[in-house]
């Protein structure tokens, strides 16, 4: 298995935010996670990428346990992230957001400066801009680039559609199979249900710090997903 | 049926434990030496000096580096009362008050627009201004500096009925009435800082440390209560000067605006104490006594210590040695955090 | 012609404010650290120098070269092993540290070399002058004023056109993002540190040629060097430089009118730089 974790729990202060958590992401695998605001997913992710340290034996990688690692080292094993709100370099330029997602993990793959401008050809002409003074949608294609820039096997999307405008969302969509066919698994976390069913292989839904269902879109009916996504039936 | 309160058996002991020692310690020279009595004045003049900056750095954010400013004008406030005005030294101290009281004005007005490292910075460049400033005042005896002239220290009030009291001479006497004031400065700097945290004042302060906006929603102000604070800090700083330098009787730029002696060595105690505690400053100026004592014969030493104490506290134990036994013990000599008071409740615990 | 002379005195005593000040600035702006031992860890490099120069005899461009790596490697643990831990959202813990720190520099530097002041000997050139027509420098303010270009524009470039640098900007923006990204914070703040400190050894080396230093002048060369960094903006090295330009300038200007009113001239520009704006003349980032 890529990635699992194992009863994960995770807690802000006296805040608990996840009770043991189970998943898994098999190689090459679209997974997405939904949920509503509180659910949970973001602290998910925090937490497999070392933002929150754990038990080292919740969270193994290739059966590994790195539950408690820094976040540097969870890249350097080739999992990389699209953290929620972009969180682009400010003081850096697009081309240097770019760069700094490639330089700590020195893996041969697919990506490289071009191939992420050929993705999203709009960046080329913008590379010297300050990576902030893009549009919201340009910006969420700087911070899927630079975290492919790792050549990742894993590769983590927070919210990339929150804040974005359908036509928008519809493009930076369209790229996903392209980082799909390089290799890379993904993980989606998403609020827009819609959106994740029609990309994803199995779909998580979390509700209050707990999954709640998992399922394969095509498995799945409409009633299933919103009551484990609002705890209600529709 | 229910209220609020910060009053704890172990407060209630305190007040009474410090009523005691306040009562011997004003007797305490009836019995011993001059040696001690100086050494005493020394502690309580270096424990004020902490107990304010403690509610400066500690309590309202405001992290000064520049407090030998108000040392240093209050002290030569208070010689230039003596020497120019013919004041008696005792009421030239409270000169020494006003002065400092006067330079925090244009200090918190240019300061306060600072944040943080630039305030810290800021306030350090404002007492080197200052120094500057008085080290050209020749009156006073410009960069070399100038003593109380012997007329004036041989008849400061209250020092004739000492003499008589307790059959010392003059220059002893002195030193006991200094320690007198001192003591007095001690307890009321430290008993106001205890009323302001207890007070709503005191829980914007400590709500203001975190958030400006919570301290807002609590109904202060908290600018001007920070300007309030640092008025007050700064006058009192000024007297502790003006009293230190009235015990020495000699004053020189260097010495009344050392950044060692009257913010470096502050700084050391408060933390070593423990910051944020009234208990941490009172901890702090004894092991600083101590480790001055123990080490007194081997120079520079001592001071490199005291530097080093004063990383591993911060390393190591950041809320500093009272922190510690705090934490061991449950011990709150000053509590100043609010308990809901009242019968038990019903499925508590 | 008075004023000229002063005002070309000012600008290269200027050039060693920011020689001060430029580690400092490095430091200050991608981790917000208030280095208050950063005076004392120059007095410290010069005497590192000077015993180079006296012990083993070396000139003291060789001495400063070879102390540059120990200085670095010292910046280095410092960070890793001290600074890396105190650092924080609250600005008191390390503003406290190295207060304790300096304290403790100081006081060791005078058990170990006592309160005598010293100097690096530099021989010839120590009065050497160049006449350019209209006013007369020394060799050695022109080349401190020289080294401290050099020194800016190399830390510019480090900072602006290499990897590292961009991890340097990259962390002073957003450390946890930088995480993301395999950027260890702490490894980048005490690479950070170990250049900051090789900037201090040059520093060093011009203090101690140009004049006499004691174990006592950090904390002095801490405030001159702050009030460049915060003149010139947080995080500008060349509006570091300017800083360090301003406060040599009002020094030279206020030492031209009387001798005793030299710091205090420069004190007051800084004072007055703060109150026109409080962020200094070209703030980069924000703070």
């Amino acid at each position: 298995m890529l990635l699992e974790t194992r009863a994960l729990t995770a807690n802000y202060g006296q805040f608990g935010a996840l009770f043991g958590v189970d998943i898994t992401v098999a190689a090459g695998e679209c997974l997405a996670i939904i949920g509503a605001n509180g659910a949970g997913k973001s602290t998910l992710m925090r937490s497999i990428t070392g933002v929150i340290r754990n038990e080292p034996g919740m969270v193994l990688h290739k059966g590994e346990p790195i539950g408690a690692l820094p976040s540097a080292e969870i890249l350097k094993r080739g999992i990389a992230m699209v953290p929620e709100g972009r969180r682009l370099f400010a003081s850096l330029s697009v081309e240097e957001n770019l760069l700094i997602g490639g330089q700590a993990r020195k893996a041969s793959g697919p990506w490289s400066l071009e191939a992420v401008y050929d993705l999203f050809p709009i960046l080329r002409e913008r590379r010297k801009n300050p990576g902030t003074a893009l549009s919201g949608g340009q910006q969420q294609m700087v911070a899927i680039g630079r975290a492919l820039m790792s050549n990742p096997e894993l590769l983590l999307c927070d919210e990339i559609s929150l804040g974005l405008a359908p036509v928008v969302i519809r493009d930076i969509y369209a790229a996903l199979p392209k980082v799909r066919q390089s290799g890379a698994a993904i993980v989606l976390v998403e609020q827009d249900i819609g959106k994740a069913l029609a990309v994803a292989d199995r779909v998580y839904c979390m509700m209050e710090g707990r999954v709640t269902l998992v399922a394969k879109p095509a498995e799945v009916t409409r009633e299933e997903v919103h009551s484990a996504y609002f705890g209600v039936a529709a | 049926m229910y209220r609020l309160t910060t009053r704890t058996r172990a407060g209630t002991a305190t007040q009474i434990a410090v009523l005691v020692l306040v009562v011997a310690a004003i007797a305490l020279p009836a019995v011993t030496s001059r040696g001690v009595i100086q050494d005493l004045f020394f502690i309580l003049t270096m424990l004020t000096l902490a107990q304010i900056w403690n509610l400066l750095a500690g309590y309202a954010g405001l992290v000064s580096v520049g407090q030998q400013a108000f040392v240093g004008i209050g002290a030569y406030a208070m010689f230039a009362g003596v020497i120019l005005l013919g004041w008696n030294p005792v009421p030239a101290s409270l000169l020494g008050g006003l002065a400092a009281l006067a330079l925090a004005v244009p200090t918190a007005f240019f300061a306060f627009r600072l944040q943080g490292a630039y305030f810290a910075i800021g306030t350090w460049v404002i007492a080197e201004v200052t120094r500057l400033l008085i080290a050209q005042w020749k009156a006073l005896g410009g960069g070399t500096g100038t003593s109380l002239p012997r007329e004036a220290t041989s008849n400061i009030i209250g020092t004739d009925a000492i003499r008589a009291l307790f059959g010392v001479r003059e220059a002893a006497a002195r030193d006991i009435l200094a320690y007198w004031l001192a003591l007095a400065l001690v307890v009321v700097v430290t008993g106001c800082i205890y009323w302001l945290l207890r007070s709503r004042l005191g829980l914007a302060l400590a709500a203001a440390r975190d958030n400006v906006d919570a301290a807002r929603s609590v109904g202060v102000d908290v600018r001007r209560l920070k300007w309030a604070v640092f008025l007050i800090a700064a006058a009192a700083t000024g007297l502790t000067g003006a009293l230190i330098f009235v015990q020495t009787a000699r004053i020189s730029p260097e010495a009344a605006f050392a950044v060692t002696d009257w913010t470096a060595h502050v700084i050391f105690i408060v933390v070593i104490g423990g910051i944020g505690t009234i208990e941490g400053p009172i901890v702090g100026v004894l092991v600083f006594f101590a480790l001055r004592a123990a080490l007194a014969d081997y120079g520079s030493w001592y001071l490199m210590t005291l530097g080093l104490a004063a990383v591993a506290v911060m390393l190591f134990a950041p809320k500093g040695l009272w922190g510690l036994i705090s934490a061991r013990t449950g011990l709150h000599l000053f509590p100043v955090r609010r308990r809901l008071a009242g019968p038990k409740i019903e499925g508590g615990n | 012609m008075i004023w000229l002379d002063t005002l070309v005195q000012g600008i290269l005593l200027g050039g060693l404010y920011a020689l001060f000040a430029a580690g400092l600035s490095l430091v200050f702006g991608i981790m917000r650290l208030v280095n208050l031992a950063h005076g004392d860890l120059i007095v410290f490099a010069a005497y590192l120098v000077l015993m180079g120069v006296t012990l083993l005899g070396l000139s003291p461009w060789v001495a400063a070269l070879i102390a540059m790596p120990a200085m670095f490697a010292l910046g280095w643990l410092l960070q890793a092993a001290v600074l890396n831990r105190v650092l924080g959202k609250d600005i008191l813990p390390p503003l406290l540290v190295t207060f304790g720190l300096s304290v403790a520099l100081q006081n060791g530097l005078l058990e170990a070399f006592s309160a005598d002041s010293r100097r690096i000997p530099v021989g010839a050139l120590e009065g050497a002058s160049l006449d350019l027509g209209l006013v007369t420098v020394g060799v050695m303010p022109l080349m401190t004023f020289a080294s401290a270009i050099v020194a800016i524009v190399a830390l510019n470039g480090l900072f602006y056109h290499t990897a590292l640098g961009r991890a340097f900007r990259a962390t002073s923006d957003d450390a946890v993002t930088a995480g993301l990204m395999g950027i260890e914070p702490k490894r980048v703040f005490a690479v950070a540190t170990g250049i900051a400190m090789v900037v201090v050894t040059l520093a060093a080396l011009y203090l101690g040629m140009r004049a006499n230093f004691d174990p006592s002048i950090g904390p002095a060369r801490l405030i001159y060097a702050f009030e460049a960094v915060i003149i010139g903006g947080l995080g500008s090295l060349w509006g570091t430089l300017a800083g360090g330009i301003i406060i040599g300038v009002a020094q030279a200007a206020g030492a031209a009118v009387n001798p005793e009113w030299q710091i205090l001239a420069g004190h007051i520009a800084f004072l007055a730089v703060m109150l026109l704006k409080p962020r200094g003349l070209f703030p980069r980032a924000v703070d």
